[in-house]
């Protein structure tokens, strides 16, 4: 980042994917091609895009740091700049104030099995973290995957999903919430289907993300399943603008989610006072 | 060393004309009734004799600033590409702010820690911080509202001054506290002052003592958290309330903000404004949730990050400077000192057994 920490980079969105009917997929690179190389992130870390004129917004990269030919960001439509943004294409500008916040502990994680549970636009902040542990796959032990989408319209990142089902170094759980016609896999909400497949705390770190709903519900199937407090990692949302610590937004408590955040173990969470 | 220098009560205007010949110079003027901060002209008549209802807080964080520029710019080979340009909007000018308060000056010791600190510089903030000085007029008269001798200050406190006045009879003592301060003293309207500097302080303790007993908000950190989920209490001290923020608006000490965009056809700007707490759309999340949704989350939000959140990350520093305006002008009389008290001297009301 510059010293400026408010000055965007310009970028060039590079290619965009329908995700599903409200999910927007923006591949972007930086336009200053010395930049774009120098730029470095950890799994979890967020960036500000803008829309110049409409605003900034705050998303994850959902792309991995081992795979630099763009970054990617995933967003779903919820209000002004994301409308917007949903109506961008190739070859539009944008800019990035990238990267902010914590990220996901990596180094702690090595020689853990890991279970990553998502729920809708929730996969976003796992499939970093996903796809940077698949390439450096020696360094992590059982990697398991449970995905959830109301239907399978809703299942984002469906390029991912044919390697993920069948690769043979990870475990790809799919499920949505009713039964529909040509589904071929899981039917149930993510706690119910996270019970049945039992996967066992021991050496396991659980990281879950999606709708605060589905966060209540996957926490009590985990500490059922045995897992811990600190076993568990999840990610926060609240609203953000400037993403350094200074706009006073974001904070519960002495924490601020923009530098402090947005990756919180459980353990964590339960110290801060209650207002999330 | 500092100097101490004398300036006759009728030379006062002349020394701010002559400050003001070769920068901005903002000073207290009545404007319908309100006594505000505005640019020192010729026929400008200060006023002195109470405190500001608006305190000088724009004068380093104006109400609204643009943050950068931006331009779109079409390719003449290929019109459906459209490039941006954007440009750094960083424009401070040399500034005095001269007749603030001690409990003014020092409010933006709470901002330098935030804006100016360790990990992220905010640099619109910093360059107005540093081309403005701070002449201030050390208080003779506190008011009701007055608590700055509760959160460490006091009617004369220096901190966050470049120059501290105090009104004598016949004039005032001039002071200088910093090093720049130290400049502003080589004006010929100002003499030897050294022999009033006794009756200077005798003044600063009349001021104090003028205050009463201060009441220490030393546990108020510890105890706000431990009421953090006593909503009855929140709901109590909360329940008159209208959330209008004036008390934000007004505090030399608020420092939120938001950011938004405007755009008139192929330019425009972003732009930051102080936000406020108080309103339900500060922390309204796209999904509808709202982790504050009453006014009693926000108030305790309000209260608890000025004397509970903000010491505990800064060195017990309270993020308040005592200047009593939440108070004087909250429409529904809400007392923040009332609610620190009740807050440190109030058990916490348990849950009822089951
Ligand atoms: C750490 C973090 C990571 C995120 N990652 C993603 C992601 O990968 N993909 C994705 O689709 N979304 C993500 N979000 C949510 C996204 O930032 C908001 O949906 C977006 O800012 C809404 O912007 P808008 O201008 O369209 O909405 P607005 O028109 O501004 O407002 C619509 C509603 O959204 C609320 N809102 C505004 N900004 C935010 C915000 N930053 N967070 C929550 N609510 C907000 C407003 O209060 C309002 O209720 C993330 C949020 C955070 C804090
Ligand atoms: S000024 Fe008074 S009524 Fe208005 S928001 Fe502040 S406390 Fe509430
Ligand atoms: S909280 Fe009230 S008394 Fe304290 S600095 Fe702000 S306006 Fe002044
Ligand atoms: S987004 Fe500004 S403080 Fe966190």
């Amino acid at each position: 980042m510059t010293s400026n920490p408010y000055l965007p980079e310009i970028a060039t969105v590079v290619e965009t994917i329908q995700e599903t009917p409200t999910i927007k997929t923006f591949r972007v690179k930086l336009n200053n091609p010395e930049r774009m190389k120098a730029f470095s992130f950890q799994p979890g870390q967020v960036g500000q895009l803008s829309v110049f004129g409409v605003g900034e917004s705050t998303f994850v990269i959902n792309s991995p740091p081992t795979r630099m030919d763009y970054l990617q960001f995933s967003v779903m439509m919820a209000g002004e700049v994301t409308s917007r943004l949903h109506s961008l294409n190739a070859g539009d500008q944008v800019g990035v104030r990238a990267p902010l916040g914590n990220a996901f502990p990596v180094e702690a994680m090595k020689g853990k099995n890991v279970v990553f549970v998502g729920g809708g636009i929730g996969m976003a902040p796992l499939r970093t973290l996903l796809l940077y542990m698949l390439d450096k796959r020696k360094d992590y032990k059982n990697i398991t995957l449970l995905y959830g989408a109301r239907s399978p319209e809703d299942m984002a990142f469906r390029y991912d999903l044919d390697d993920w089902t069948t690769r043979k170094d990870m475990t790809t759980v799919l499920t949505i919430d009713r039964e529909s016609p040509g589904w071929q896999h899981k039917v149930g909400l993510i706690p119910n289907v996270l019970l049945e497949m039992n996967p066992s705390p021991k050496n396991t770190v659980a990281v879950t993300c999606g709708p605060p709903i589905m966060i209540k519900f996957t926490l009590q199937a985990l500490l059922k399943l045995g897992f811990k407090d600190d076993q568990i990692i999840t990610t926060l949302e609240k609203r953000m603008k400037c993403g350094v610590g200074i706009c006073g937004r974001c904070n519960i408590g002495t924490k601020y989610v923009c530098v402090d955040g947005p990756v919180f173990t459980y353990a964590q969470l339960k110290e801060l006072p209650n207002e999330l | 060393m500092m100097a101490a220098k004398f300036l006759p009560a009728d030379k006062l205007n002349e020394w701010i004309a002559e400050l003001a010949e070769s920068r901005r110079v903002l000073v207290p003027v009545t404007e319908q009734n309100a006594v505000v901060f505005r640019p020192y002209a010729k026929d400008t008549e200060p006023v002195f004799g109470r405190q500001a209802n608006v305190p000088p807080k724009a004068s380093i964080f104006p109400a609204s600033e643009r943050l950068m520029a931006f331009t779109y710019v079409k390719n003449p080979e290929d019109l459906g590409q459209v490039a941006v340009e954007v440009q750094e909007t960083i424009e401070p000018e040399p500034t005095v702010v001269f007749g603030a308060r001690p409990c003014d000056a020092r409010g933006f010791t709470v901002f330098d820690r935030v804006y100016d600190g360790k990990k992220v510089q905010d640099p619109y903030y910093k360059a107005r911080r540093e081309s403005t000085l701070f002449v201030t007029m050390a208080c003779d008269d506190p008011e009701n509202a007055c608590f700055c001798h509760w959160v460490g200050s006091s009617p004369s406190d220096p901190e966050g001054s470049d120059v501290l006045l105090t009104p004598l009879e016949g004039g005032f003592l001039v002071e200088d506290v910093s090093k720049r301060g130290k400049e502003l003293l080589s004006s010929k309207l100002l003499s030897d002052g050294s022999k009033k500097v006794k009756e200077a302080r005798a003044a600063h303790a009349a001021a104090l003592a003028a205050l009463g007993e201060a009441w220490s908000p030393a546990e108020a950190p510890a105890k706000l958290i431990e009421k953090f989920d006593d909503m009855g209490f929140w709901e109590q001290v909360s329940a008159k309330c209208i959330s209008c923020g004036a008390c934000t608006y007004l505090c030399p000490t608020c420092y939120c903000f938001n950011v938004t965009d405007e755009r008139k056809g192929m330019r425009g700007e972003r732009i930051r404004t102080w936000d406020n707490c108080m309103s339900f759309q500060f922390t309204l999340e796209a999904s509808g949730h709202n982790p504050r949704p009453t006014k009693a989350h926000r108030l305790k939000n309000r209260v608890g990050h000025k004397f509970s959140y903000y010491p505990d990350i800064h060195g017990g520093a309270i993020a308040c400077c005592g200047c009593g305006r939440c108070i004087k002008f909250c429409p529904a009389s809400v007392d923040i000192r009332e609610i620190v008290r009740l807050s440190v001297e109030r058990p916490v009301s348990k849950p009822e057994k089951q």
